[in-house]
């Protein structure tokens, strides 16, 4: 069966929600039910064939082409399948996500990733803030699942995040880690201010040390046996972070403001 | 039947259900794996008195090990649950724990999980660290000499104890020499482990005893210096018998282990002064598994 695509007629006018266009919601629907899915654009609700040119009818698989940061809430709450975005997302990509793969070849607004449970999130370009973090009001973040960004991130990543695995290969901006609760952060690139800015617990790995502030404190270098372990893990993904090998690292512990019992971990390559 | 001289009885071993799990133990080299895995499965002999039988099973490679140092494996056998894992958890504090550069990974799926690290963790007293990593929890715990990293749970699976053979010779040193081939031979297979010292037991018990207090006792049929003075089992110029006993995780490992150790004494050949291999049984008193001998030389496991 061909995979179900969505071509977007012509860059739009206003954010599109498209939380309805996932591989659970469409599974078992026909070309016409597909063509009747109502979405929102801006404030009016429309049906998925007056944005988008549909072909293909495989649900488990749907690519949005001609994608821009217009399309919001792709691959939202989806369980299964896999989504490919050919171009840009908006924002909320793969929002509470459950399972499943997200696969976006551009860059992404806010909030990727955010409340996410399971699954996979690649994102090949950049990505804005609150990756990984909770939407507003929740206090917690991203719960499970991986994301892996191969350009840079926003401030604020993995904002209050609970579980799961971010990997940035590029940069990321202030307060990455901010009120961590656990999970695991690496970031390959330079890091802004405020790292690890109330962070309860977690980890933070890095391969170049960001400035810290007082409230996150040296512990000094040390052989850690789990990285071996977590190294491994990543040999699955397409990422740099696979190829490290090292268990080498300088431990950092805050934030002591906090009470905080998270760590800074910067890898000794 | 005779094998190679040998004659082997037309008797069975009689073994009963356990709990079993699988630990595996690394370090930072085989010398660390090896402090920390003879501790654990150290008085673990059998369950009358120590709770849990447990041994070695095999030592395991870098390239076997989920966190790519040397290890070896540990099986631990208990007669119910409850009691595995306790032993499991006090064993794991006490042993594992305390060895410098030890690690536990769990050596066992199933649906039943019990705790490897999982209580063990407040040893961290608040500074104890999880990470998850596709799908297992493992715990960080700092310790002097550096981090402890322990697995949260291990697999609990239904297990057999109790397979056992005995070897009857001429001589004490001659039965000791033809346990330590089959012992050797047996160390091969895996799923098992012979839980007594240096695998091999010479204090074979039956069930039951003359005592009210006691509910095992030295097996006087097979006790060479009691020919004369009980209902023996033993020919006149049968002078030693030593016990081998399994434990392992199904059937099949036991009886395949058997076959191993049986036929790797029988090559010795009647040089070896070894004169007979028979197995305790209790006549159906201790548990519904049965070894026949016979059948598991001859390839037909029943």
């Amino acid at each position: 069966m061909s995979t179900l695509t969505f071509n977007l007629k012509q860059p739009p006018q206003h954010a599109i929600n498209c939380s309805n266009l996932t591989p659970n919601q469409l599974s078992g629907k026909t070309t016409s039910q597909i063509a009747a899915t109502l979405i929102t654009y801006g404030n009016a609700t429309v049906s998925t064939s007056e944005l988008f040119e549909i072909s293909g009818i495989d649900a488990s698989h749907i690519t949005f082409k001609n994608a821009t940061p217009a399309l919001d809430y792709i691959g939202a709450n989806m369980a299964s399948g896999t989504i490919t975005v050919e171009g840009d997302a908006g924002a909320y990509l793969g929002f509470g996500m459950k399972n499943g793969e997200i696969h976006c070849h551009g860059s992404t607004q806010a909030f990727a990733a955010c409340n996410m449970v399971n699954g996979v999130v690649r994102i090949d370009g950049n990505t804005g803030d609150f990756l990984g973090a909770g939407s507003e009001g929740l206090r917690k973040g991203m719960r499970g699942g991986t994301v892996i960004v191969k350009g840079n991130a926003g401030d604020r990543v993995g904002d209050q995040m609970r579980r799961g695995l971010i990997l940035i290969e590029g940069n990321a901006g202030d307060y990455c880690g901010s009120r961590m609760i656990a999970g695991t952060i690496g970031v390959l690139g330079d890091l802004g201010t405020y790292t690890a800015f109330n962070m309860h617990r977690g980890t933070l790995l890095l391969k170049k040390l960001p400035q810290l502030h007082a409230t996150i404190q040296d512990c000094g270098s040390h052989t850690l046996p789990f990285l071996s372990l977590l190294f491994k893990s990543l040999a699955k993904y397409d990422t740099q972070f696979s190829k490290f090998n090292t268990q080498r690292v300088q431990r950092y512990v805050g934030d002591a403001a906090y009470k905080g019992n998270g760590e800074v971990l910067i890898l000794n390559a | 039947m005779l094998l190679n001289g040998i004659q082997i009885d037309d008797t069975f071993a009689e073994a009963f259900n356990m709990r079993g799990t699988r630990v595996i133990i690394t370090a930072q080299n085989h010398k660390w794996a090896y402090n920390a895995a003879n501790a654990m499965t150290g008085f673990a002999t059998s369950v009358i008195g120590c709770g849990v039988e447990a041994g070695i099973e095999r030592e395991l490679s870098t390239e076997e090990t989920p966190d790519g140092r040397p290890g070896v494996s540990i099986l631990m056998f208990a007669m119910g649950s409850k009691v595995l894992m306790q032993q499991l958890e006090t064993r794991m504090g006490q042993c594992i724990l305390t060895c410098p550069t030890a690690a536990a990974f769990a050596g066992i799926d199933s649906e039943d999980k019990i705790s490897l690290g999982k209580h063990l963790r407040y040893f961290g007293d608040g500074f104890q660290t999880s990470k998850l990593i596709d799908g297992r929890r493992y715990w960080r715990i700092p310790v002097m000499d550096g981090e402890f990293l322990t697995e949260e749970t291990t697999g609990m699976v239904r297990a057999i104890g109790g397979g056992n053979f005995l070897i009857l010779a001429t001589s004490q040193p001659a039965a000791l020499a033809a346990a330590e081939v089959a012992i050797e031979a047996m160390k091969q297979v895996p799923n098992v482990i012979m839980p007594f010292p240096g695998g091999v037991v010479r204090s074979g018990s039956k069930v039951g005893s003359k005592y009210k207090t006691m509910f095992a006792s030295t097996n006087d049929a097979f006790c060479p210096t009691l020919k004369g003075a009980t209902n023996t089992e033993l020919s006149s110029e049968i002078e030693s018998v030593m016990e081998i006993v399994i434990d392992g995780l199904t059937f099949e490992d036991i009886a395949l282990s058997m076959k191993v150790g049986i036929e790797a004494i029988c090559k010795l050949g009647e040089s070896s002064d070894v004169k007979r291999i028979s197995a305790g049984n209790y006549g159906g008193k201790l548990g519904p598994h049965l070894f026949k001998l016979h059948d598991i030389l001859n390839g037909s496991q029943s």
